[in-house]
């Protein structure tokens, strides 16, 4: 009986240690790194849709939706419900009544008409445009025919009813940091480049263009006793050897981690411990041009596929940072089929696929690519006796990131190897090879297939979930069968956190992109007053 | 000597204009645009009318020659126009990351010159020394180590072993974050000094006008004062002057590694993402300020050394 009592009581004390260690500890500061380039584009969030960016952005500004990286799915952020119609092209949002900007204005209707209007200025560019040309009129205005989005109604101040042009989770189109709302009167001033006013958990403090951005607990953001701590310190860090001295030495929180150093990091009995993985959304691959005569052959592009050993490449080269692709379709997909296998190596085969299609003593074809470490000249480098062991012959064309996409969109080239965003929605992700997609968009190998079109329309017409998943799942089993790529690998995200560090979210969609307000430091932090 | 400096900034004028005409050209040349730098990562693709928009906006659309005319008009009157990327003006821009490379020049600078120079001194003064030979070997160390690796040497030891020093950032001004880029960009320009500050004392110690001096009975210190330091310095000034623009040049390097905010990590980003005009600027004021500091050098020089005439 005593015994009994004593284990139980013990038990009990222990569990109720854990739970107050992992209580949220209000204050100390998160110093979090900006991995991506050597500064950030500028405080106008509309106008970037670069990671680095958004990094900086998800402490200060919010959109109508989130990414829940829990769930894997956008939910609703700025809105404390939706209802859609029968025809699921009209959403009523209900807007938060408590969401204050930082200048201490509540948000409005008008803000949300007002920031996706804004998006759509036919005189400016910004990128964010592309996700509010669903709604219906926003290309009018797009193109100087309307000053307003017809599709865009104010029910009152904290109601709005959008209407769609096609049947789409907006939630996938509103979660990025590019269409976050702005409060209409601040947002038009010039002040407002160099000191942004936002929605998000935390307030601008200051920016040092190329160093660092500070920014403050926001005392009446809408989650009720969020953010837990009182600052955010983003350090602009592109260099990662510099970021592996400076989280060693504990002056940063988080740091994202490249192939060299996640091997050096898993080795680390300490380091070890405080590591996130995550497969992210990105299909690593070399797309083949059709127009370019032997890729014009599927069974060249499978040739190629059974010709290269992407395990070892990934083991050796990669250091097991990635995952193997199967096909476009990430593993975090909902739409991933666990089942598929990806391409075995078997140069065999593809000799034999190659005298199939007319190729019995290979060829040679120029492939484009940058320094990338993971997705670049190393890679191709590796590939190319691979390639040579089955009579294809390769000459590497080297080209900046810059360059790689222009290229890649205007089909001037005969390989490149690179790393594309697949997700987070699997119908959006696939449409990348719908036939009536251009090149200039996303579909770089001009695919064209009427079966996948196919399912890929009815996909997007059906209300039923089960019935549009398989149907994403057999139109990315169609890509895997024409291979217009090779599929090399998904991206393995590992993100490196402090002990003291807690409420990381594994972020599929990009792993550097937090929700600070998640975030909070223990008492064993060096910035932890 | 007023009509000398006007002479010399007249004469920079050539050059700046060729510099700018030459930046132009190359940029004009190579693939590549701002628009495509904004889906260089494959993560979100900017759609095709959003990126002929933004070339319509930037005015990339407009013909090279079109184009020129307008940036030298902008030039003459010292616009140097609008950043892709952060949509204010250039100067602006520059100005915001002039001063904290003016600060790790300058820093690096100082520490160069109140060690190299005296190290060359007295390497000069006991020839084939103990101290001549260690610090020769420094110089040609220090001249051909390169300045990713010592940056990361330098961070490794004062920051992560000895846990003095904190290994990047700009600290707001805190010298603290100063001191390990600054010795990590000065130690190429430390070793050339010293050698250069060596080679020319021993030039002038075999001299006519010192063995003269000390057959006089000139003591050695007033020897060491009058004339070799003051001929010795000629040089010595020269040499610094030139190192100055290659400070700030190779400071690219440097601010990267320790995420300091200068021009030259503004520079690499501005090529990376084809922001033009910033790469424009920021390659002009780097020309200006090699050119500004040399004339700064030449004047110095004339006024130590008598027989440098303002010609």
């Amino acid at each position: 009986m005593l015994k009994n009592f004593v284990i139980t009581t013990a038990l009990v004390l222990t569990m109720s240690a854990g739970a107050y260690a992992e209580t949220p500890r209000k204050g100390g500061t998160i110093r979090f790194t900006a991995p991506y380039g050597s500064s950030f584009a500028n405080l106008d969030i509309h106008t970037s849709n670069r990671a680095q960016d958004e990094i900086w952005a998800k402490a200060i500004h919010r959109a109508l939706y989130n990414w829940d990286s829990n769930a894997n799915k956008p939910v609703l952020e700025l809105a404390k419900e939706v209802t859609t119609s029968s025809d699921g092209l009209v959403y009523t949002f209900k807007l938060r009544d408590d969401a204050y900007f930082h200048h201490g204005r509540k948000m409005t209707a008008d803000d949300v008409i007002w920031s996706f209007t804004r998006l759509m200025n036919g005189a400016k560019a910004y990128p964010g445009a592309r996700y509010v040309r669903i709604i219906k009129g926003a290309v009018e205005v797009e193109k100087g025919q309307a000053k307003e989005i017809s599709g865009l109604k104010k029910i009152d101040d904290f109601t709005i009813e959008m209407t769609l042009t096609e049947k789409v989770d907006p939630g996938f189109n509103f979660y990025h940091s590019m269409t976050s709302i702005y409060p209409a009167d601040e947002a038009s001033k010039d002040s407002f480049l160099s000191k942004p006013v936002g929605l998000g958990p935390f307030k601008f403090v200051e920016y040092v263009p190329g160093s660092r951005l500070v920014a403050e607990r926001w005392e009446k953001f809408y989650q009720p006793g969020k953010p837990y701590a009182d600052r955010v310190s983003i350090s602009i860090m592109g260099e990662a050897s510099a970021r592996d001295v400076a989280f060693r030495n504990k002056e940063i929180d988080a740091s994202i981690l490249g192939p060299t150093q996640y091997v050096a990091y898993k080795a680390d009995p300490e380091l070890s411990k405080g590591l996130l993985e995550v497969a992210e959304v990105y299909t690593r691959n070399m797309g083949m041009n059709p127009n370019f005569k032997p890729f014009s052959d599927k069974r060249v592009r499978q040739a190629i596929n059974y010709a290269i050993n992407a395990d070892l490449i990934i083991k050796r080269l990669v250091k097991e940072k990635a995952y193997r692709a199967t096909s476009w379709l990430p593993i975090s997909s909902p739409a991933y089929d666990k089942d598929m296998k990806p391409y075995p190596y078997d140069p065999e085969k593809a000799k034999q696929l190659l005298a199939e299609a007319g190729y019995p003593e290979g060829f040679e074809f120029e492939w484009t690519a940058t320094s990338n470490e993971s997705w670049g000249i190393p890679i191709v480098e590796a590939v190319i006796p691979m390639l040579e062991k089955v009579g294809i012959k390769v000459k590497i064309k080297p080209v900046e990131g810059t360059v790689l996409s222009e290229v890649t969109s205007k089909g001037d080239y005969q390989a490149y190897i690179w790393s594309n965003t697949s997700g987070p929605d699997p119908l959006t992700a696939l449409k990348c090879f719908h036939s009536s997609t251009p090149q200039s968009a996303c579909n770089y190998t001009q695919f064209k297939n009427a079966e996948f079109d196919k399912l890929l329309d009815e996909a997007a017409a059906s209300d039923d979930q089960a019935k549009r998943l398989e149907n994403l799942k057999k139109a990315n089993a169609i890509l895997r069968e024409e291979a217009p790529m090779w599929w090399f690998n998904y991206n393995k995200a590992v993100m490196a956190y402090q002990p003291w560090l807690k409420g990381l979210q594994p972020n599929a969609t990009e792993l550097a992109i937090q929700n600070y307000e998640d975030i909070w430091v223990d008492a064993s932090s060096p910035a932890a007053k | 000597m007023l009509s000398f400096i006007v002479r010399r900034l007249l004469q920079t004028l050539p050059i700046v204009l060729a510099v700018a005409a030459l930046i132009f050209v190359m940029f004009s040349v190579i693939p590549g645009t701002f628009a495509s730098s904004m889906s260089d990562d494959g993560r979100s693709v900017l759609d095709a009318e959003v990126m002929a928009r933004m070339n319509k906006e930037f005015g990339l659309d407009d013909p090279v020659y079109v184009r020129f005319g307008k940036y030298v008009a902008d030039l003459a009157t010292f616009d140097l126009g609008t950043s892709f990327r952060t949509r204010q003006p250039v100067a602006q821009v520059i100005a915001d990351r002039l001063w904290p490379t003016a600060q790790l020049a300058f820093a690096s600078m100082l520490f160069a010159i109140v060690v190299g120079v005296p190290l060359g001194f007295i390497a000069a003064l006991r020839p084939g020394s103990w101290v001549d030979t260690i610090s020769m070997i420094g110089a040609v160390s220090g001249l051909s180590l390169p300045k990713f690796w010592l940056g990361l040497m330098l961070m490794y030891l004062f920051a992560l072993v000895l846990g003095w020093l904190p290994s990047f950032g700009y600290g707001g001004g805190d010298p603290r974050y100063l001191i390990l880029p600054s010795i990590a960009l000065g130690v190429a320009p430390l070793a050339l000094l010293a050698r250069t500050t060596r080679a020319a004392v021993l030039e002038i110690m075999n001299a006519d006008f010192v063995r003269t001096a000390r057959s006089k009975g000139m003591s050695e210190g007033k020897v060491v004062r009058w004339h070799l330091t003051r001929n010795a310095l000629v040089i010595i000034l020269t040499t610094i002057g030139l190192q100055f623009g290659t400070v700030i040049g190779q400071a690219v390097v440097i601010e990267k590694l320790f995420s300091w905010p200068g021009l030259g990590s503004l520079l690499v980003d501005s090529v990376t993402l084809r922001d033009i005009p910033v790469v424009q600027g920021s390659i002009l004021v780097i020309v200006l300020l090699f050119l500004l500091i040399n004339m700064l050098v030449d004047v110095l020089c004339a006024i130590i050394d008598p027989r440098i005439k303002y010609t």
